[in-house]
């Protein structure tokens, strides 16, 4: 399918010149067009946010819902129609700071979702404080003295709860990010893409040159199937590593253990009610 | 009419709600007319709780203060409900437990027969037994029924239970035989046919006919019985039911279900209401249709998480930032409570709003026994379209309501944003279509009152004292103006507490006086009379200490303010 697919054609976006997430929108084009997802089958779901604008900026359907809420609504949308793709897709005070409860459970029900996390250390929307991922010592106008938390490791996290795809990508890294986005989406259950991007207005500390500096890719022996070793990569903050963490096979996706599904695999729009079972389940109270 | 109120009381995990479970299906089914209600605290073991259970020659479903037969099974019973007991009281119990000795007072001990049929376990069979044989139970029906509830059971243990059903039942013969105690009641072949059903099964049965098949909450006394209920019925109806991380995530979770095309709900209280507020307001912005039910019971905070109260009324009214419409239902009958929870679906996804059904801790936790619930005629309309190539999720319409489309159907893209957002459900700021579109969203409370509930009157249409009420208190008042059958009363009962019935006015000014009996303190409903009427009712009777009405609490409050008057 043609990337152009998704296109808006001529549309106002709100992002400020040289945004990490422009970058970020064109991989998720690509990415989406070489696994030949048609928007109609496609749901992104996103909170707020600069990263939570992205869905409104290529054609898809979107569930763009409350700050930090992307993951419940994005799990349910797959729970209740298994043949549409869902992407949630939101920034790392979204997902880290506001809905972090959220991201521990989506992790362990672990829907077939994909979860891309904008992840740029700094609240841009809200304009520059501090976010979940800022690193020790990092100034803003709220932390004047610099941030005294330990940044939030969500890959570790992630990794120690079991989750069943854990990748971390740059976005100004085009191709590797796009094939570890494709990976992640053809991967079935949850899918953490934590999407490090620069953010040119307010974080003056991770920007671009500091990205190149302290990234590299896990080497191609890397084998993301050793927990142990995924977690000792997870846990490295001298250079953060890049690439596919962990996969965890073992990981049913939550959808397919449903109930609902047993004896009937429609989806749930296409239901009627069953009177009949209900007139039995109504007489049974009569003794 | 009538009627005996027999009352167990004693500990948590005594085993009362066993006794009553088997008692009323036993009686039921001999032909009697059965209500029963619970109170209780919040522990697992010990505590006092005590269960009533009404028994009639005719329909009776509401709780009186009196009791008639008490069944003490601690020593901690005959104080917890001292205040209930009355001259004439039947007192039947270990001798440690029943208190001052009187001529009603009877010396049964439980236990020791229990231990004679093999169990000091089966003492609770012991009393099925006692009050079967004092109310005429035919005991194969006693024994046929012990069987089957405990079915799973070994044989032994099964007629070991019947043996102890045995002892009491020849007890309380004797009692009615030796002893004097007749209770008169006359039997009812109609009584039979009914169904015996709790608020929570009403509600959750009702979900089900309205083609509910998503449920995400998380456990909150005293809702969590719908969520249970619907859990256990997912392989059969094809429900999903999830057990969410917070109430957050639950209404969050519904909406993304009810957006894919399921019908949804939520089940809470007070306390995860307030936590769902944003999502209540997300719901009004995206249009996305949603039922909540709300169970009410006291708060501030914690409150009292197994006690009832209407004190979250105007809380649901105005639950959530910004404006929207809404509807909500507080069902007070046992037929609406199933019949307004299968409309909370076809309403909310008719006109695309929240649905929330208000009922509350007395009302989920007794049990009535409803004359039949027809379902052949029902059948639940899709309202969502098929989309085209050019689908508009925001189209502007006349009535407000624009045709809701879901993802995978049809060509187009369904756009829906917690943001302002235009036609296609992009973010915008033009405001001059902000207007436009609160316009649009606001036009669909039209819609909604033309499907009003009406309100129901009981009593005299030419009368001089109206009595209001809404939502659980429907039978206690009832039964309170029966009693007092005063041809100047009548009772103006609301299932549908918003919006607010056209006629209030002219009810209310139909009336030399008017007074509101609700379960809060501060008279929410009478406010909201005011709020949309103007009209400020003449007097408002107000219980809030955790219990529920009786009905002889409200006729001697509605004596006392007549008398007043009077003077």
């Amino acid at each position: 399918m043609d990337a152009k697919t998704y296109d808006m054609g001529k549309i106002d976006i709100a992002w400020c010149p040289g945004c990490g997430n422009f970058s970020i929108l064109k991989i998720l084009k690509d990415a989406l067009s070489e696994l030949d997802i048609a928007p109609s089958e496609l749901v992104m779901v996103c909170g707020i946010g600069q990263g939570a604008k992205a869905p409104h900026y290529f054609k898809a359907n979107v569930f763009n819902g409350l700050h930090g809420r992307s993951l419940p609504p994005a799990t349910a949308i797959k729970a209740v129609n298994q043949s549409l793709v869902v992407i949630a897709e939101g920034g790392d005070g979204d997902m880290y700071g506001e809905g972090g409860n959220h991201f521990l459970h989506a992790i362990r029900r672990n829907p077939d979702i994909t979860h891309i996390v904008h992840n740029n250390m700094i609240y841009g929307l809200t304009k520059g404080q501090a976010s979940p991922t800022s690193l020790e010592g990092f100034k803003t106008p709220v932390q004047p003295g610099g941030v005294i938390l330990e940044p939030f490791n969500p890959l570790a996290v992630a990794i120690s709860l079991g989750a069943s795809f854990v990748s971390r990508a740059y976005s100004d890294d085009f191709e590797e990010t796009k094939e570890i986005i494709k990976k992640a989406i053809k991967h079935k259950g949850y899918a953490l893409v934590d999407l490090l991007h620069p953010c040119v207005t307010y974080n003056k500390l991770n920007d671009r040159k500091w990205f190149k500096e302290n990234t590299y890719y896990l080497d191609d022996n890397y084998d993301p199937t050793d927990r142990n070793e995924a977690f000792k990569k997870a846990m490295e903050d001298e250079k953060l590593p890049l690439g596919v963490f962990y996969i965890n096979k073992e990981k049913k996706p939550f959808e397919e253990q449903l109930p609902a599904y047993k004896k009937n695999k429609k989806p749930l729009y296409e239901r009627e009610v069953d009177f009949e079972k209900m007139k039995v389940l109504i007489e049974s109270k009569k003794s | 009419m009538k009627d005996i109120s027999i009352v167990l009381c004693g500990e948590a995990g005594q085993g009362i709600q066993t006794v009553e479970n088997i008692l009323v299906s036993i009686l039921k089914l001999s032909g009697y007319f059965v209500f029963s209600a619970r109170e209780f605290m919040s522990r697992i073991r010990g505590g006092s709780n005590s269960t009533e259970i009404r028994v009639s020659d005719s329909p009776v479903n509401s709780f009186v203060e009196k009791i008639d037969v008490l069944i003490p099974l601690d020593s901690k019973a005959f104080d917890h409900v001292r205040w209930r007991i009355g001259k004439d009281t039947i007192i039947i119990g270990e001798k440690e437990f029943i208190g001052g000795k009187s001529k009603k007072t009877f010396e049964v001990p439980f236990i020791e027969l229990a231990k004679e049929a093999g169990n000091k376990l089966y003492a609770n069979t012991v009393t099925v037994g006692v009050l079967s044989g004092m109310l005429d139970v035919d005991f194969d029906r006693v024994k046929y029924f012990i069987r089957g509830y405990f079915k799973k059971k070994d044989r032994k243990i099964i007629e070991d239970n019947i043996e102890a059903a045995k002892k009491g039942y020849e007890i309380g013969k004797d009692m009615v035989e030796a002893k004097g105690i007749d209770f008169d009641l006359k039997k009812d072949e109609k009584a039979k046919e009914h169904l015996l059903l709790n608020g929570t099964e009403l509600v959750s049965l009702g979900a089900i006919a309205g083609g509910c098949n998503f449920i995400s909450s998380y456990p909150m006394s005293p809702s969590t019985g719908v969520l249970t209920f619907l859990s256990q019925q997912q392989e059969e109806f094809g429900i999903v039911a999830e057990q969410a991380e917070s109430e957050i995530c639950a209404i969050n979770m519904s909406l993304g279900a009810f957006y894919a095309g399921a019908r949804a709900m939520v089940t809470t209280s007070g306390g995860g209401f307030a936590l769902m507020v944003e999502g209540l307001s997300l719901a009004g912005m995206l249009e996305t249709p949603i039922v909540i039910h709300l169970a009410q019971r006291p708060g501030p905070a914690t409150g009292l998480p197994t006690r009832s109260e209407q004190g979250d009324l105007l809380f649901a009214l105005f639950a959530g930032h910004g404006e929207f419409p809404r509807v909500i239902f507080a069902p007070g009958k046992a037929e609406d409570i199933f019949n307004l929870s299968r409309k909370a679906f076809d309403l909310a996804d008719k006109v695309q709003v929240p649905a929330i059904i208000m009922t509350d801790q007395y009302l989920l936790d007794s049990s009535f026994l409803v004359s039949s619930i027809d379902i052949s005629k029902l059948k639940n309309k899709k309202y969502f379209v098929k989309t085209g190539k050019d689908y508009k999720r925001y189209k502007v319409t006349k009535d407000g309501v624009s045709p809701r489309g879901i993802p995978g159907y049809g060509e187009g893209l369904v756009v829906v944003d917690s943001d302002e957002h235009d036609e296609e459900g992009h973010i915008t700021e033009d405001l001059d279509f902000r207007t436009e579109i609160v316009d649009k969203r606001l036009r669909k409370m039209d819609l909604i009152k033309k499907e009003i509930e009406p309100t129901e009157l009981v009593g005299n249409k030419n009368y001089k004292t109206l009595v209001i009420g809404w939502g659980s208190t429907y039978y206690g008042i009832k039964e309170a103006l029966d009693r007092m059958d005063n041809k100047n009363m009548a009772f103006l009962h609301y299932k549908q507490v918003y919006p607010l019935h056209p006629d209030t006015r002219k009810h209310i000014e139909k009336a030399d006086k008017t007074i509101v009996v609700e379960n809060n303190a501060t008279g929410q409903f009478a406010k909201l009379i005011k709020m949309e009427t103007g009209i400020q009712v003449d007097g408002s009777i107000l219980k809030y200490n955790g219990l529920p009405f009786g009905v002889e609490e409200i006729v001697g409050k509605l004596k006392a303010i007549l008398k007043k008057e009077d003077k």
